[in-house]
């Protein structure tokens, strides 16, 4: 009996505000309703037929393309780093803070600062000069200059992650390397890559599923005009100005669907294994 | 028309799904389940006038300066009484979401997100269609089967708000009369002068809405009733391909700002006071705002919709938000003198320079000025036999009349940055609105 006790809060947490709202999202996507009614007209398949077969509702996936070659950077910058970082670098917890900084920062903050520096004449032309896009009005370039929002805001929280795993690496390996004479790159190809492994292959599935559901950063910028409207965008219309519950939560059954497809089709490929440094 | 244009307060909810998005939008969606209306008790609104009440209300830069004075007068005439207000920023999704929990005050203004045969499940009535009518205007905006729920604050009417030195320096000075001529005076301000013509606030995205405000143009009293028996409202001569074909041309001949991505609704006020820009399509609650805004008042100026019925401009003038009284209210009989006595007699319309909700009251003197350029102000009445149909059309094809996605659309293709041009998307907008409108009205 004792060991429930313990989890209990726990588990009643969970069960409170994860569980049950799922369970509930999952019955409003079997209905319609606006939200207000009182009654809720059971709908059937009805709303998951239209989420797949009304292109509006699908093509916004294209999106997230973007975001998703975007934290590919995110995850090669944050890499770079934190294996510098993990080495006696000058200065190295002044510049730990300063990448860690932006992810920090409230996503709606970074919105408007972001706004104000990609306006005609704002801060980025005043540096570039000469003929610049519009950032966020040229439809070709605004989907790159929000993923580039997302990677300046995110890098931080993958740079900690890898700097934890890399530090968790004892240094008596390092110094074993040095002394067979590796060199920088050895020691990351050889050492840091392979033992830090299974936060990279998180780090990945955490990219899918975030470019999946990007919402902030496109809402607070564009509101999702011009071709930057995502997944998430689309559902909270859907949802809350056209108060179409059932149809927003069919659309979120949909997505949780995709992120653990995603997700198991990772691990298939790269399955789970102990990873042994000696 | 029942999706009307948002409070100038009024913005969209930001940053309202946080970072962990999908367990954020379930969490939403949880708040959305709560219970399900409420029953209230059956209080009547005739009981004695005493103890305290809390009223909602979207102007959260009034609530601690001009609305407790109104609040005062009121303290003061019914003793014993205590009128809390409440400021709520993102009213609309707040306030739906308050609605659906039961927990929303005593007097209230209704969301737009609330279908006119809802109105009974959350407000009391407050009269006959028939008995309140002969009082007050805007009494059928927020009315389902003969009952009225809601009470008008403070109308406002339809028009353009321009920098009439502009205009003046670019040779115009009387309000063109078609929609030609308007945007040859836009050619002619781009011309002539440093000024932006055209603002469509298009980020902010609200102010695109108010196109929908226009349909008085056409001088036509059972628009309303018409307009969701159309399949096809994107079609030459009708309302929609008018309005929004307007501003679709203004973009296409490059009048418009030219970022429309970064545009600011508090920026562009300053823009248009000091002659930056000339022109936006507003309501007239906006000229005060837009007048404060800048060192010239004298130049902002208020000029009906570029287009004439019969040689003569129409403009409605539509109820704001209506007050309305909570079902679940513990205390009816003072939450209606309050709403009486805001509508009737606190001056709030006149303070604000709005139509006046009673009728008879003289009209604002910007309004004055508006109807001496021989302006027609119209009320259009709204729908009865099809009422909510058009809310329900709007829901199902997503194509938001009273919102700005689907403009942004059009502004998109109109400056050359999406696919299509006007006739390939009004074809588009006809068919999709056709498709849900089959299934609204069948």
């Amino acid at each position: 009996m004792k060991p429930w006790l313990y989890v209990a809060p726990a588990l009643a947490l969970l069960i409170t505000f994860t569980y049950v709202p799922v369970v509930n999202m999952i019955w409003y996507s079997f209905h319609y309703w606006d939200g207000l009614s009182t009654v809720m007209a059971p709908a059937g398949w009805d709303n998951y037929v239209r989420v797949f077969t009304d292109e509006r509702y699908w093509q916004v996936f294209r999106v997230s393309l973007y975001y998703f070659g975007a934290s590919f950077a995110q995850i090669t910058i944050a890499l770079y780093f934190a294996t510098v970082l993990s080495f006696n670098t000058r200065f190295r917890n002044l510049f730990k803070g300063i990448l860690f900084f932006p992810y920090l920062l409230n996503g709606v903050a970074v919105g408007f600062v972001f706004l104000y520096l990609f306006q005609p004449g704002g801060t980025l032309d005043t540096i570039l000069g000469g003929h610049t896009p519009l950032w966020l009005g040229d439809p070709d370039v605004a989907n790159f200059s929000l993923a580039g929002t997302s990677v300046w805001r995110f890098t931080g929280l993958n740079f900690v992650l890898f700097l934890g795993a890399i530090q968790s690496i004892p240094g008596e390996i390092y110094e074993a390397a040095e002394i067979d004479g590796a060199n920088r790159w050895h020691q990351f190809r050889h050492i840091i890559a392979p033992g830090i492994r299974r936060i990279i292959s998180l780090s990945v599935i955490l990219a899918i599923s975030g470019s999946l559901s990007v919402f902030e950063i496109p809402f607070i910028m564009t509101g999702g005009a011009n071709d930057t409207r995502t997944f998430v965008i689309q559902a909270y219309d859907t949802a809350f100005q056209f108060r179409q519950i059932g149809l927003a939560s069919a659309m979120a059954v949909v997505l949780l669907l995709i992120v653990l497809a995603v997700t198991w089709v990772q691990r298939l490929i790269l399955p789970d294994e102990e990873v042994a440094l000696s | 028309m029942l999706a009307r244009n948002p409070h100038p307060n009024d913005r969209r909810a930001t940053g309202m799904i946080n970072r962990r998005h999908l367990f954020g939008m379930t969490a939403a969606l949880a708040l959305l389940a709560g219970c399900t209306g409420g029953a209230g008790d059956d209080t009547e609104q005739s009981g004695e006038i005493t103890g305290a009440i809390t009223v909602l209300t979207n102007r959260t830069d009034l609530v601690d300066t001009a609305l407790p004075k109104y609040a005062k007068a009121f303290e003061a005439k019914h003793p014993g009484t205590k009128v809390s207000f409440e400021g709520v920023t993102n009213y609309e999704g707040d306030v739906t979401t308050q609605l659906s929990g039961g927990d929303y005050g005593d007097v209230l203004l209704i969301p737009n997100t609330v279908t006119v045969d809802q109105l009974s499940q959350f407000f009391e009535p407050l009269g006959s269609v028939d008995s309140l009518k002969p009082k007050f205007r805007f009494t059928d905006e927020k009315a389902y089967d003969g009952q009225v729920y809601g009470l008008s604050v403070g109308g406002v009417a339809s028009g353009v708000v321009v920098n009439k030195r502009i205009w003046a320096d670019a040779g115009i000075t009387a309000p063109p009369k078609t929609p030609e001529e308007f945007l040859a005076g836009l050619q002619a301000i781009k011309a002539k002068t440093k000024a932006t013509p055209f603002y469509t606030n298009y980020k902010d995205g609200w102010p695109l809405s108010i196109f929908n405000s226009e349909r008085s143009i056409l001088d036509d009293p059972a628009i309303n009733e018409k307009f969701p028996a159309d399949p096809a409202p994107w079609q030459p001569g009708k309302i929609q391909y008018l309005t929004d074909g307007l501003l679709y041309d203004i973009v296409h001949a490059g009048l418009s700002e030219k970022d429309p991505l970064t545009t600011n609704w508090e920026g562009s006020k300053p823009m248009i006071a000091s002659g930056k820009v000339a022109t936006m399509l507003l309501g007239s609650w906006a000229i005060p705002q837009m007048k404060a805004a800048g060192s010239a008042p004298d130049d902002i100026a208020f000029w009906p919709f570029p287009y004439q019925t019969g040689g003569k401009f129409y403009s409605s003038i539509q109820g704001d938000y209506k007050a309305a009284v909570a079902k679940t209210s513990k205390n009816k009989a003072t939450a209606r003198a309050f709403l009486d006595f805001f509508v009737t007699e606190s001056g709030f319309a006149a303070d604000q320079q709005a139509v006046p909700p009673v009728i008879g009251q003289p009209l604002p003197k910007a309004l004055q000025d508006f109807q001496n350029t021989g302006v027609e102000l119209i009320e259009l009445p709204a729908a009865t036999t099809n009422a909510g149909k058009e809310d329900l059309i709007i829901k199902d094809s997503e194509i938001d009349l009273g919102g700005n996605i689907y403009r942004q659309k059009l502004v998109d293709i109109a400056r050359g940055a999406a696919k299509g041009d006007k006739e390939s998307y009004f074809a588009e907008l006809n068919k999709r609105w056709a498709a849900s409108q089959a299934r609204v009205m069948k």
